[in-house]
């Protein structure tokens, strides 16, 4: 067995699967104040990193400045989807919820495609492009910098979820009944997390628009970052980072042996039979403690 | 005035229990039948076989879903994978010399066994957890359809589905592909609209009310759970085939991805749950959006002289039809067929408005 083989892949892996973790923590954080699944998100990091692009092409402003321009946007266009789509259907069965998330899917990147093209675009953070050496392995620096900014991402969330505001959103994924009785305000809170989602899918559009491009093709990262929230349990912040480390190194390892094998593309299959395994064997997931309601 | 009760009484319970209570619901329904006969002589051949017969055949695809989403009450976000595994068996037996009779059968049967599986996931898990599933078993199939080439030929390749003949005779021509079409449809709905008044039917609603409730008075949720799989996936798996032999003719992975999955489960949402009618009026109104929209964009940019993009031009559909199924769930969660019932009894009454029905 070839270890710097493996030991590349597993780390090239861990680092990829901290991004997926990043994306993976916009859905638990909707999830954990509204269960709702959002299967939008996939299309919400793609939105961000278009609105990176055009405030940094269209208003020519400076990258490091158009990411915060864009984050302010993302806040925004966070509380007016769940002002406006969602909060209507509280209490509708989750058939409809999840519909309403795909339908929103379906718009947020036909409007994107409308407005800017389907071409690939490119997102030029200044971070070099030439490969690391870690002792014997090769790694990406973009990779590298993303997944410390999702660790900071993480840490952040930490820190506010100890926070005043913080520790209202915790009251409301607890029991919202309750906080509601108490004078929380469920529906401030809710659109809190969801702009909050909206904002953490900003920049993860940023660093997966610099690793692959800036296309609809941004949109497919919703499969693994399900993947990922579910495994980790779809209410558990620090599960989406432990699974998204696990899922990234398990995907990255399986496929770099299994592909030579199959002829390539094994990536979505790992990530498709892990989702379908954790449901079937822990629906609630690795750190997830809300009890699934079984047959 | 129209819906007319006046006069209609049941004298027995079978007579209460018939398929049409309001004697001009049946005739409405014997005419519109004997219309989709006469189609071929009324409309133009264009209209029959780019609009009217993928009517047809999705309506059939789409009333298989809102079985087992409708009546059973069990998410499934993996429909198309099911229907391409009876397209390509279907393909592949009609291919290797089986008659299209058997092989639209095979089809069906290749479809069941696998979609059945689908419900190992509905036994254990449900709501979400079972979508997510559903989900992710649908990129499993679609992966295996494209990757072992003894389905698909290899990941590019197409499968030319032969020419069609039932019981001896040659099938050609658009008025006999749109006879098949129509006659399966047919065939689907009467299943259905005998499934609400028939003890599978009512049992399935029990399931789908709540499952533990419906075990406690004698209804063992998990047959029929099974039943609703299996029952969709029969229908999912002929419809994919008729598709493939009357419409598409070529077989390819990307016609059964997971986009067509969604817009099938958005056929029967926009449709309305449960509901038959909604399900032919959402299958139609997704089915022409796209054109529509793009159309009036067009002619927009002819009028106003506008300039909008070429690509920009391409992408509004798409984000019309989000728009559409947000804004259907938004001011009409029960779909078109609510409309549709919502005008009947306002007619059944008209114009005694202030009567109850």
């Amino acid at each position: 067995m070839d270890w710097i083989l493996f030991l590349e892949l597993a780390a090239n892996g861990a680092v990829t699967g901290l991004l997926y973790a990043m994306v993976a923590i916009s859905i638990v954080l909707i999830f954990k104040s509204s269960a709702v699944p959002n299967l939008a998100q996939g299309a919400l990091v793609m939105v961000g990193a278009y609105a990176v692009l055009a405030f940094s092409d269209w208003l020519g402003l400076p990258m490091w400045l158009a990411i915060p321009a864009a984050m302010v946007f993302m806040f925004g266009l966070g509380i007016g989807i769940e002002r406006h789509a969602l909060r209507r259907l509280a209490g509708q069965p989750i058939i409809m919820i999840l519909m309403m998330t795909l339908g929103l899917d379906i718009f947020l990147r036909g409007i994107t495609l409308a407005a800017f093209g389907g071409s690939a675009r490119r997102m030029d953070l200044g971070i070099s492009d030439d490969p690391l050496f870690v002792g014997q392995i090769l790694m990406s620096r973009v990779h590298l910098t993303g997944a410390a900014v999702a660790l900071m991402v993480f840490a952040a969330l930490v820190l506010f979820f100890r926070t005043r505001r913080g520790i209202r959103l915790r009251a409301i994924s607890n029991d919202y009944v309750a906080s509601w009785s108490v004078g929380i305000g469920v529906e401030q809170g809710v659109a809190l997390s969801w702009a909050l989602a909206a904002v953490i899918s900003t920049i993860a559009g940023v660093f997966w628009g610099a690793v692959q491009g800036v296309d609809q093709s941004l949109s497919l990262l919703l499969l693994k970052s399900l993947t990922v929230a579910v495994l980790g349990g779809l209410d558990s912040l620090p599960g989406a980072i432990v699974a998204g480390i696990l899922l990234g190194v398990l995907e990255s390892v399986v496929s770099g042996y299994l592909d030579p094998l199959v002829g390539g593309g094994s990536r979505e299959l790992v990530v498709a039979v892990t989702l379908i395994l954790t449901v079937l064997i822990r629906p609630h997931g690795l750190f997830g403690d809300r009890s699934v309601e079984r047959i | 005035m129209f819906y007319r009760l006046s006069g209609v009484r049941h004298f027995s319970y079978t007579g209460d229990r018939s398929l049409y209570r309001i004697p001009f619901e049946r005739n409405a329904a014997l005419a519109l039948l004997a219309a989709a006969i006469l189609a071929p002589w009324i409309i133009g051949e264009l209209t029959l076989t780019s609009l009217v017969q993928p009517w047809l055949i999705w309506t059939s695809a789409a009333l298989g879903l809102n079985l087992v989403v409708g009546w059973a009450g069990q998410l499934h976000l993996g429909y198309a994978a099911v229907m391409g595994v009876g397209a390509y068996a279907g393909t592949h037996a009609a291919r290797s010399g089986v008659p299209w009779e058997i092989a639209i059968v095979l089809a069906g049967f290749a479809s069941m066994v696998i979609g059945s599986v689908f419900s190992i996931a509905a036994l254990r898990v449900k709501g979400l957890y079972l979508a997510l599933t559903t989900l992710a078993m649908q990129f499993v199939i679609d992966w295996s359809i494209v990757h072992l080439s003894v389905v698909s030929g290899g990941a590019l390749a197409s499968l030319r589905a032969p020419d069609m003949s039932l019981l001896g005779f040659e099938i050609n021509g658009t008025a006999g592909l749109y006879y098949v079409a129509l006659a399966w449809c047919v065939l689907v709905t009467i299943f259905m609209m005998n499934l609400r008044r028939s003890a599978l039917g009512r049992a399935l609603m029990a399931v789908r009310e709540k499952d533990y409730a419906a075990e406690i008075i004698g209804v063992r949720s998990f047959v029929f759970k099974l039943v609703a799989f299996a029952a969709s996936s029969f229908i999912a798996g002929v419809s994919g085939a008729v598709l493939i032999a009357t419409y598409y003719h070529i077989v390819t992975p990307d016609q059964f991805s997971t986009q067509v999955s969604i817009q099938v489960l958005a056929m029967v949402i926009v449709g309305g749950l449960g509901s038959i009618i909604g399900t032919y009026l959402g299958t139609a109104l997704i089915l022409i959006m796209p054109g529509l929209v793009a159309a009036l964009f067009h002619g927009a940019t002819e009028l106003f002289d506008l300039r909008i993009g070429v690509e920009t031009l391409a992408h509004l559909p798409n984000a019309a039809y989000g728009a559409l199924i947000m804004g259907c769930l938004l001011w009409e969660p029960l779909g078109l067929g609510r409309l549709y019932h919502n005008m009947r009894s306002y007619l059944i009454a008209w114009p005694f408005g202030y009567l109850k029905k």
